[in-house]
């Protein structure tokens, strides 16, 4: 199944939860900012993105289908 | 929320949805009186009991409080303790009164996020905190100190090494009494001076009760019984140490691992062994910890610099990482926070942030 994953920058307060869970999809970097390496990633990151999605503090990351 | 930014809509955790598609009974406003550990029976105040194969504590703990009396030991309104969305409601409600000036005492998280908030509100602070350093065994005496400073920048006046010894006031509260002798005047007052475990409920259920439940490295208490967050007390095999986490994430990783471990075997059951994480908004700052620190541990900032606030560094044991504290670098957190998860040595780990 595709989906997108989405990133709302005004609620996203760069704890980088999620890039602890799924690095290879976030990414903070140097400049405090939040980095969504790859909008749509493959199935296998599926299990990781929604751990991303459910730990984000302040409900920040959403994961659209299709 | 306090800040004012927020409406109490925005903060839940859950929607109807959600809690429906669990498809659980709720007990509301219910409470847990007592516990029958052998045939794992939850006694409930209104006499009633409910019998489960599993059951999992998680009872939290509530906030140490200060009497709210005067010296005469008339009761003083303006005195506020900040652990639930009423307490935040009531305290917000007092800093928009425009007082003439909020005494947090405590210089712990809460209490330094209270004095932060309070001062963007415009609002005149003081910080009181019984210790030399505020945060010391939390971050270690170096970094508590510079937490310390953070709220000086700011204009907060900042009192440690001094206790309270009782408020003052007719009706609402007018001054706080400190152990040297001085007095703070503030019509606001905000005791942040930690929590304590909700375990009374367990008194004599013969499950051992020592600041908190204490559970084994799985996180079980006895046959079928688990407990997770505040009011858990467990081994943490990775830092060889028993603990107490009263953070956020902890609540929520703990739970999910006392949830499996009800489903599992003994033989099939994990140890717990997290890294404690945890932030703190202050002013513009973001303040994060991973990691378990001593006040003696060996710290060294390994990017930025203490003077602009915006730095990162590590803390050593026995040549062990052990923790890594961020001022505003979240990245930097993340990424040793794996790395004190893999048991790394602190000389190794200091090499490798010299090589970036």
């Amino acid at each position: 199944m595709e989906y997108k994953v989405v990133v709302d920058y005004d609620l996203c307060e760069s704890n980088a939860v999620c890039m602890q869970v799924a690095p290879d999809v976030f990414e903070v970097r140097d400049d405090d900012f939040l980095y969504l390496l790859n909008e749509t990633p493959d199935p296998q990151a599926r299990s990781r993105v929604d751990e991303a999605q459910q730990r984000c503090p302040k409900q920040a990351i959403s994961v659209v289908e299709g | 929320m306090l800040a004012g930014d927020w409406e109490p809509a925005r903060i839940a955790l859950s929607d109807e949805q959600d809690l429906n598609a669990l498809q659980a009974d709720w007990c509301l406003g219910r409470r847990a009186v007592g516990l029958d550990v052998a045939s794992r029976r939850v006694l409930l105040d209104d006499a009633s009991h409910i019998t489960a194969d599993g059951i999992l504590i998680a009872t939290g703990a509530r906030c140490l409080e200060l009497p709210s009396v005067n010296a005469a030991g008339s009761p003083l309104v303006g005195i506020h303790t900040l652990r639930t969305l009423d307490d935040c409601l009531a305290l917000r409600s007092d800093m928009e009164a425009s007082p003439q000036r909020v005494a947090v005492v405590g210089a712990g998280f809460i209490g330094a996020e209270v004095a932060a908030t309070a001062r963007q509100r415009g609002l005149e602070v003081t910080l009181i905190e019984a210790l030399p350093v505020p945060l010391g065994r939390v971050l270690g005496t170096e970094m508590g100190a510079v937490c310390a400073e953070v709220h000086r920048d700011h204009g907060v006046e900042v009192r440690l090494g001094v206790g309270v010894k009782g408020f003052d006031g007719h009706h609402r509260v007018e001054q706080v009494h400190l152990s040297d002798g001085t007095f703070v005047s503030a019509d606001v007052v905000v005791v942040g001076i930690g929590v304590t475990p909700n375990t009374q409920w367990l008194q004599g259920s013969g499950l051992t009760l020592d600041n908190g439940v204490v559970c084994d490295a799985t996180c079980l208490v006895a046959p079928g019984i688990t407990a997770a967050g505040d009011v858990a007390r467990w081994p943490n095999n990775l830092f060889g140490e028993t603990m107490r986490v009263e953070h956020w994430d902890n609540a929520i990783a703990q739970g999910t691992h006392a949830a499996r471990r009800l489903l599992a075997s003994d033989e099939t059951a994990e140890p717990y062994m997290p890294v404690p994480w945890f932030w703190s908004d202050q002013y513009d700052r973001k303040i994060q910890l991973a990691g378990r620190v001593q006040p003696n541990d060996e710290v060294r900032v390994i990017t930025g610099s203490v003077a602009e606030r915006r730095f990162a560094a590590l803390y050593g044991r026995a040549d062990r990482l052990v923790g890594v504290l961020g001022f505003n670098r979240p990245r930097h957190v993340m990424q040793y926070r794996n790395l004190i998860a893999k048991g790394i040595g602190f000389g190794e780990a200091i090499s490798m942030a010299e090589a970036q």
